[in-house]
């Protein structure tokens, strides 16, 4: 009788409304590890099977999103800050876990990798601040000429497509993602095309954060099948182009001009910079309203 | 060997073309039955004489019909099909004039820029609107859609039969030209199949108008209070041969409606009726049918249960009210290629 245990592999699934259910089409793809993986020589290593997400499991993470819109866009600002807390929290007890990943999925060392997962836990926090201050920086008290209180509140833009970056597998797809959910938005993320094991992984944590189900919903696959559908939608209002490469970003951006999405074109990004409030505010929509003052 | 056969299509052979159950001639087919409800003991004797139902077989037929992939060109017609088979309904204590006129000029033009889409069947609401209703369909163009209305106490039935033939009277009057009554569910229950009959009758004709057609006449089971398969099958003899137009699953009020093992039951009580009678009936599967998908199935139910007979308006609805909303979400779909949302379709 051998000492050797059996290998008891993770399947990895898909996120949807809270859920983890493999694609609907049932198909998967092989992910390798990075070639610049220490002890891969040119092909990298098998790692995992991923699904390979369809355009049906799209539109299903869209009615998921969609379906947690009002619950977690109606939540209290400092709730969405208390749960994105709570997501560093359960993050930092899996950084290991994570660190592995990162560093089979993008090639790095140990210490490279560990502190991009730590990168990124801080940015959960940070991110997790701003959920009760971003209306003093993006609204206003407006000086009217009328006996009018003017007030201009920030509001989430509702389902927001996110294609995560193809590069930074995990840091950048935080960077991405708080972001988008912290100001009330329900996200569907297309992850990493080569490199979504560290976004599944995600999803284990997202799930036992108190996010409500629905308000992540992650998708493993090949950007260019799953993007498009997503920027067709009609019942998405916003998509963030960061994983698309020129010209598919390009189409993207004409399929999106349909229903008027928002658009964040691609941009070459730091993750590891301080992010600034620029992706914050991408996918806000101001409202105005006029109150009667007392006499 | 010849014979053999001969005697096992006898009946297929003599049977005699069917009549629909509104018709002038169903009566005297339903006359041919009349042992059977000659008396309380005769018809309890022919309730209980149907065979029982497989429930374990009944489940799986309708897990397996609810399997089929229908895609492209099929799913096109499907969904026009179930659109113009839908009884659009509004049955809220909080049901306006204005509510119900937005429901019809709906029901006329279910998507305002796509007027290639089919009108609904009819409209479904409470006595009190259907004056509304018939006028708002009258001035909106939809002299086709008709208007149903629940009567005979909606939904639980309980009322003195008096009361509930004044309900129906008061609907039939107002211009309704289908109704659905719900059948004493108590009465059923503790075996009184003969004062379930007599009601049936009693609305029924009620249903007559004079100086025009009478009323059809849908009999509404609540089958999620009917407790068995077996009962199902009863009810459905039992209002059949009482003179229904139509057999109804459930009224919507409770919390187990159609269900697809159910509403293939009463499909199949349907076609024996019509293979034992010659008379044809109508199944209006109704509640928690919400999606394209579920509608798309009981379609395929009915065509493999009872053929192209039954494809049409005339002999098959969907009682529903979201349903149209995401039927046509999916219309929009096949036209554009593009996921549509619910910002497109009108919220009611």
């Amino acid at each position: 009788m051998s000492d050797h245990r059996l290998n008891v592999l993770k399947t990895y699934k898909l996120f949807v409304g809270g859920r983890f259910p493999r694609s609907e089409s049932g198909r998967v793809y092989e992910v390798t590890a990075a070639t610049s993986a220490p002890g891969a020589a040119g092909q990298g290593d098998w790692l995992a099977n991923a699904p390979l997400s369809s355009r049906k499991d799209a539109r299903d993470a869209v009615t998921a999103a969609r379906k947690a819109f009002g619950g977690w866009s109606g939540a209290t600002a400092y709730n969405r800050g208390q749960v994105l807390y709570r997501i560093a929290e359960m993050l930092e007890g899996r950084r290991e876990q994570f660190a592995a990943e990162v560093a089979a999925a993008e090639g790095l060392s140990g210490a490279r990798a560990a502190a991009q997962v730590d990168a990124a836990v801080d940015r959960w926090v940070w991110y997790a601040g701003w959920s009760d201050k971003v209306a003093q920086i993006a609204g206003s008290a407006n000086p009217v000429a009328g006996p009018y209180f003017n007030l201009s509140t920030p509001e989430p833009t509702g389902v927001v497509a996110v294609l995560a970056p193809q590069e930074s597998s995990f840091l950048g797809l935080v960077s991405v993602l708080a972001p988008v959910v912290v100001t009330g938005n329900t996200a569907v993320v297309a992850t990493s095309e080569k490199a979504p094991l560290p976004a599944l992984s995600l999803g284990e944590v997202l799930a036992t954060s108190d996010l409500p189900g629905g308000v992540v919903n992650l998708l493993s696959g090949r950007t260019a099948e799953i993007a498009p559908t997503l920027a067709a939608h009609q019942d998405v209002n916003a998509i963030d182009l960061a994983g698309a490469d020129g010209a598919l970003a390009a189409d993207l951006e004409t399929a999106a001009a349909d229903n008027l999405k928002r658009v964040l074109r691609p941009q070459p990004v730091d993750w590891s910079a301080d992010p600034g409030t620029d992706r914050l505010l991408a996918f806000l929509e101001t409202k105005t309203v006029w109150h009667p003052m007392g006499v | 060997m010849t014979y053999r056969y001969a005697r096992r299509y006898a009946h297929l052979v003599t049977m005699p073309s069917s009549v629909p159950a509104y018709g002038a001639e169903a009566a005297a087919r339903l006359a041919s039955m009349a042992d059977a409800t000659a008396s309380d003991a005769a018809l309890r004797r022919f309730l209980h004489g149907l065979p029982g139902v497989d429930a374990v077989g009944l489940q799986a037929r309708a897990a397996t019909l609810g399997t089929r992939s229908i895609k492209t060109t099929a799913k096109a017609y499907a969904i026009d099909l179930a659109i113009s088979m839908i009884d659009l309904t509004t049955l809220e204590g909080a049901d306006t004039p204005g509510k119900v006129r937005a429901l019809c000029a709906k029901g006329v033009h279910p998507d305002p820029t796509d007027r290639s889409v089919p009108e609904v069947a009819a409209i479904c609401v409470y006595p009190d609107m259907v004056a509304t209703a018939k006028d708002a369909l009258l001035q909106g163009g939809g002299a086709e859609v008709r208007v149903a209305s629940v009567a005979t106490a909606f939904p639980a039935g309980r009322a003195a039969l008096p009361v509930k033939l004044a309900d129906t009277r008061d609907a039939v009057a107002a211009g309704a030209d289908e109704i659905d009554m719900v059948i004493d569910r108590g009465a059923f229950l503790s075996g009184r199949y003969l004062e379930v009959f007599d009601e049936i009758r009693a609305v029924k004709e009620a249903c007559a108008r004079e100086g025009g057609p009478a009323a059809h006449l849908k009999v509404i089971f609540e089958t999620g209070e009917l407790q068995t398969y077996d009962n199902v099958r009863r009810a459905s003899w039992l209002a059949m041969l009482a003179g229904a137009d139509f057999i109804k699953t459930s009224t919507g009020k409770v919390a187990v409606n159609a269900t697809p093992p159910v509403t293939l039951l009463m499909l199949e009580a349907v076609r024996d009726f019509r293979a034992a009678t010659g008379v044809q009936v109508g199944v209006k599967p109704a509640g928690g049918i919400r999606t394209t998908k579920d509608a798309i199935k009981y379609l395929v139910m009915v065509n493999e249960t009872l053929g192209e007979d039954w494809l049409t308006a005339d002999w098959f609805r969907f009682g529903a009210s979201s349903l149209l909303n995401d039927l046509l979400m999916q219309r929009q779909k096949l036209d554009t290629g593009r996921y549509s949302g619910p910002d497109y379709v009108t919220v009611d």
